[in-house]
Order: C-alpha cells, then structure tokens, then sequence
C-alpha cells in the first residue's frame, strides 16, 4: 500500500473517531457549538477536497467531483446537517480510497500480463562477457541465455539447445524444443540449457517490442462503446447540476416551498453528478479484455476491434496456412494398369533424391525404405517434373504438361498444382493428389465456433474443388469456394458483407492483406514474428491455433456484457437515486453510495474482463 | 516526433480526457493520446517546437492535477 493510501486511513479514522466523540458531547442542541466541534473532523478529513475545489474554480473548472462534493458538504453544513456534512465526506474520501486500490490492482494486473519486456542480455563482446539493457545490443552480436533468463532478443540459436516457454506470447503452456539453427523469439523464457544466440533484429524491431508497442497503443483505438460515454459524460454533470439549480429554486420561489429541504434535495443531485463509474469502468473492461486475450496469444490492435469481434457471425476461412498447416501430404492415389500400393512406391523411388516439397511428401507418404540401388539416372525437366530411372524402368514424374510432352493425353480431372502424374513412355500410370495437412485444431475451431453463435463459416481456397471439398466436409464448413483467383476473395467477402453479415476473415497474412482490411474483423495466423501479418490485420493469433478465434470472440462477448452491465448499473443506481432524490426520498448517504460505491463495484466488475478463460 | 512519456501519480480517468483535451490544443501537435490505465502520454509534435510543447503540455497536466508529473519515458 501507497504512503498516500495510509494517510488517507489516518484521516478517515480520526475523523470518525472524532466525530463520534462528538456524539457524546451534551451540545446536541447548540447550533454553534455543533458547528464548531464538528468542523474538526470535517476540515481533517475534507480539506484535500475543498483545496482542489477552490483551485478549480479559478482554473475554470467547475464541473470537477472535487468542487461538486465541496458544495455538497458545505451545503449540508449551511442547513444545519452537520453529522450528514462530515459523514458523507468520510463516505466520499473511503471510496475514493477504494477507487484508488482498486485502479491501482488493475494496473498491476495489467502490468502483469504485460510482463514480458526482458531487463538486461548478456553479450559475448571480445571475449568476455558484458551485461547491457536490451537496447544496446546490435544486429548480429552473440548473446548467451543461460536456464531461467527470459530471452532478450529475437535471433538463431548458434550453440546450445532447450526448451522454451512460450506461454507469455502465444498462451500455450507446452514448452517448445529448439536447436542448434532454429529460430528463437525474444520474450520466451528459456527452461533448460544454456544457449548462444546470433542476434537479428534490433530490440525496437523485436517480437517483445513489437507485442507491447501493440497493446499499449491499442489503448488510444477506442470502442464505440468509449465514444458513447465520453459524449455522455459531456452532457450528463452539466445537465444534473442544472437540474440540482433548478430543484433548489423553483419550488421555494415560486410555490414558496421549504428552502432546507429542497437544498438538501438538490444537494443529493450534485452527489451523483459525476460519471466516474463509467469513465473509469468502461475502457478499464475493454483493456482488460485486451489485455486477457494477449495473455491467451491473441493480439487485438485495439478496442473497437474487440467490440466487432463480439458480433461477428460469420467466420471466412483462407484454406492455406488457417486451417491447414501449409505443408503437403499425400490424399488420395489415383492409379491405372497398377494397384494404388504399386504406383506409390514407383513415385516414391523417383522421387526419392528431389527436394521439392511435393516430392518429399510422396516420399513420406511410402510407408517402406527406400532402396537406392533400384534407381539410375535422374534427369530434371524444370517446371515440370522428372524421369527417373527406376529398377531399369523410366519414369515420369510430374504435371500436365510433362506427360503431354511424352506424348499421354491426360482427359480426366482439371490439373491443379496438386496434381503429380505418373507415366512412362507410352504408358499412364495415374497420378497422385497432394494437399495440405489440416492443423490438428481446425476441426474443434470449427465445432466451437459453431457452438459460440457463428451463423455461417466459409471457406475460400484455390485449390481444386475436390481437395476444397474433402476439406470442408471433414471440418464441417458450411460454404466452400473453390478454385478462386486471390482477387475473387475479396469479392466474395464484400458480397458477404452487402448481405449484411459481421465478417471475420482469417488469412495468413501474406498475400490477403486486401481481403483482411475489406473484412468487419481480419484476423492473421501471422506467427511469431510475421511483420506483413501484423501490420495488415486487426487481430494477430500468435500461435496460428485457429480454435483460438472461438475463445477470442467468448472473450469479446464476456467483455462487452460487462460493459454492457456497468453501463445499466451505473446509470440506473444514479437515475434511480436522482429521481428518489427529487421526490425527497433519498438522503445523502445513498446519494455518496450512487457515486463511489457504484464506482468500486463497476470497476470490480471490470476487472473480470482481465481473466481470459 | 513521436515520445511516449509517463505521467506520475495520474489517479483520475476525468483528469486523463481533460489532460488530452487540453494537450491537444498546444501549438504544434500533431497528436496526443493520454492513457489513463498505463498511465501514459503519446505525444507527437513537429520536431521544431517539440521542447516548448513539452514545457507547455507540463503545465497543461499541473493545472488539471498539480500532483502529477510528467517524465520522459527511459
């Protein structure tokens, strides 16, 4: 706790405590000596308060909390409510202290999640070792990581292997095995072994730097949500401090009403005057949930952003890299003259020495041992494929145009790059259907997806449109574009859009950036460290885990009910005691509960935004 | 030029908009976000004035709260 903190509970103590002594005093029915012994407790406990007011007012600031709960208080005195005058701004000084405390644990919680910014990184500089702050270091220097230090710089383990803990980047808790020449990312924290890093980016340009410059101005993107309350705020103390000028008026001139009680009502007015609740509350839930999602690995670059993931209902998939890994694997063997096992293995062998992608996934997808010694020459046809000689047999492997080279008509199926065909001279042999791998997660992102509210999901893809469509039955998507141009993707998230749907489009982030910023909400599978994928989106998933959008969109739900809740709370505590108040059924004390206490509860409330699951 | 500085001790989220308001108008500036949970300002101000600005969104921030402090972000 704050030096502030237990100044304020000295005073709140003996001003109470002063106060009740007051009690026993047989002065009950001398105004004067009232007045004189309980301007005691109330200076000890008030005079903050009075001070900023009285400055406010010559800075031209009238409608401040500080000058609203002065004239509150000093009214109370002038018609003759002392106790009422002391307890309320004892009231008024407690919440505000709770107010305070419960900001300040937002604050650290915040900073928590937030807590990824490395200290110091230990250079390898001629020959020895130098501690420097992270700024220091230069693209291309050695940095050495040992077991518990969280890394400091994004670069490529040189010496060394370990696992790391990704959990504060990407939300996942398995730890992550990297080697010699894999790529590691600053903020992850190193779990085992002692490592040298080749540095690659700057600290300013590093993943950390980047993740946190990201959060923190997320902060200045604000909701509608924000904009409503700031405009509202606006309005709403002017508009009751008239109203409090008006009851304290209107009634004693004009129908020669009692002057006390109608001050005293109008006084209640002033209390309640002020949308503290609302203007704390409101962004501190949408940085909670900002924050939240961070902590799960999902970036959001701001709170509107967050709000229109609440109501999307329509999720756009781009295939490559979403919902499958991006990397090839063998689907379906299509084989003429030789059984399916047979045709395998014959591609299998020849392409057993390419390294091209495809090829490999072939030879991967044999489930035997290939035995060099069956195959001989290999001849290459760029752009094409290649013939290899297998057990003295020569065969080709490639696209279309290969085997039209060699003089086969191939007439069935249209050929998409993936298509590998098998032929020797004069003979089809048939051909091999390659496709991406799906992500493990796909087909749960989907299902939860589904089961979060989403209408419709879509896929869009250039592939064929029977790879598109084992694709889409085996996850279970509603709608499937095959077989489209990248310039057809926009399109068909505009007419989605035209037909009034809230549409999400998740790509890779490399080559969509026209269909993410066209979208409601774009959401990029950019990975760790993808610059393009960061800068096209609205929301990064750090992992690539598509069954993180569920949780993203729950979160954002979660997060606008509960600004939706302390929006309705706030303001109907303080409409409920503003109308009590004009009727003359409210006193003061609930009228310093329609401030603060609702304060501190919509702040608790918001608080709950922070918590991710 | 754009800086990122921390305002001390900011304790209201009302003082916070009205810092921004008020920062907003200094001459010179082309943008300034106060926010109130990190307790932070983002300035960015033509190179030329960006010292006076400073000096002057300083006193703009004592005038709504005299108990805070603006200091350059390290």
């Amino acid at each position: 706790m704050k030096k502030k903190h237990k100044i304020i509970i000295a005073r709140i103590l003996i001003s109470f405590l002063l106060t009740a002594a007051a009690l026993l005093l047989p002065i009950k029915d001398s105004y004067i000596a009232l007045l004189a012994v309980l301007s005691i407790p109330y200076f000890v406990i008030g005079y903050d308060v009075l001070w900023s007011a009285l400055r406010n007012i010559f800075h031209g600031q009238i409608f401040d909390e500080n000058f609203l709960m002065a004239i509150a208080t000093v009214g109370a005195f002038a018609i003759g409510e002392y106790y009422e005058a002391v307890g309320v701004m004892i009231f008024y000084q407690t919440g505000e202290l709770f107010q305070s405390l419960a900001v300040g644990k937002s604050r650290r919680s915040i900073a928590e999640l937030m807590d990824i910014r490395p200290d110091s990184a230990t250079v390898l500089r001629d020959g020895g070792e130098i501690t420097l702050s992270p700024e220091e270091v230069s693209v291309g220097e050695v940095i050495l990581v040992r077991p518990g230090e969280r890394i400091p710089l994004d670069g490529e383990i040189i010496e060394g292997a370990t696992s790391l803990d990704l959990s504060a980047l990407t939300g996942e808790s398995l730890p992550a095995d990297k080697g010699v020449g894999e790529a590691v990312v600053s903020g992850s924290v190193n779990l085992s072994g002692l490592i040298k890093i080749r540095v690659n980016t700057t600290f300013g340009d590093s993943t950390v730097s980047r993740i946190l410059d990201l959060v923190e101005n997320s902060a200045t993107k604000k909701s509608k949500a924000e904009n409503f309350i700031t405009r509202f705020a606006r309005y709403y103390t002017p508009c009751v401090v008239f109203g409090a000028m008006a009851l304290a008026l209107i009634p004693p001139l004009l129908f020669g009403a009692e002057w006390i009680e109608w001050i005293e009502r109008a006084l209640i007015f002033l209390m309640v005057s002020c949308p503290c609740a609302l203007v704390i509350s409101v962004p501190l839930s949408f940085f909670g949930g900002i924050g939240g999602a961070s902590r799960m690995g999902v970036l959001i670059k701001g709170a509107n952003y967050l709000e229109m993931l609440s109501k999307i209902d329509t999720v756009v998939f781009d295939k490559t890299g979403t919902l499958t890994r991006g990397s090839f694997e063998v689907v379906d063997i299509h084989s003429e003259r030789v059984s399916k096992e047979e045709l395998l293995e014959i591609a299998a062998y020849a392409e057993s020495f390419s390294n091209h992608p495809i090829a490999r996934s072939i030879v991967r997808a044999y489930p035997h041992e290939i035995k060099k010694e069956r195959i001989g020459k290999i001849s290459e046809y760029a752009g094409m494929g290649l013939c290899a000689t297998v057990d003295g047999k020569e065969i080709y492997v490639g696209n279309r145009s290969l085997m039209n080279s060699i003089g086969l008509d191939i007439s069935l199926g249209e050929s998409h790059g993936g298509t590998v065909h098998i032929g020797t001279s004069g003979e089809y042999l048939g051909h091999i259907e390659i496709s991406d791998s799906i992500k493990p997660s796909s087909k749960r992102a989907i299902k939860e997806l589904r089961e979060g509210g989403i209408e419709k999901t879509v896929m869009l893809t250039g592939d064929s449109r029977r790879v598109a469509e084992r694709i889409g039955n085996e996850l279970n998507i509603d709608d499937i574009y095959p077989e489209l141009l990248p310039e057809d993707k926009v399109t068909i998230v505009e007419k989605l859009i035209a037909n009034g749907n809230k549409v999400a489009f998740v790509g890779d982030g490399i080559n969509d950036a026209p269909v993410l910023a066209r979208a409601d909400v774009g959401i990029s599978m950019g990975g760790v460290g993808s610059d393009a994928a960061i800068e096209a989106s609205d929301i990064v998933l750090m992992d690539d885990d598509p069954s993180k959008i569920s949780r993203a969109i729950k979160l954002s739900k979660k997060t606008m009910r509960i600004v939706r809740q302390n929006i309705i709370f706030a303001l109907g505590v303080k409409g409920i005691i503003l109308i009590l108040g004009a009727l003359g059924y409210a006193n003061m004390w609930v009228a310093v509960f329609g401030d603060v206490g609702v304060a501190v509860i919509a702040i608790f409330n918001a608080m709950r935004s922070l918590k991710s699951n | 030029m754009k800086k990122v500085f921390v305002i001390e001790d900011l304790d209201c989220a009302h003082c916070a908009a009205k810092m921004e308001e008020a920062i907003k108008k200094i001459d010179g500036v082309n943008s300034a976000t106060v926010t109130f949970f990190t307790q932070k300002l983002t300035l960015d101000a033509s190179d030329d004035k960006f010292d006076k600005v400073v000096k002057e969104a300083q006193k703009a921030i004592k005038k709504v709260d005299p108990a805070c402090k603006l200091i350059e972000k390290v």
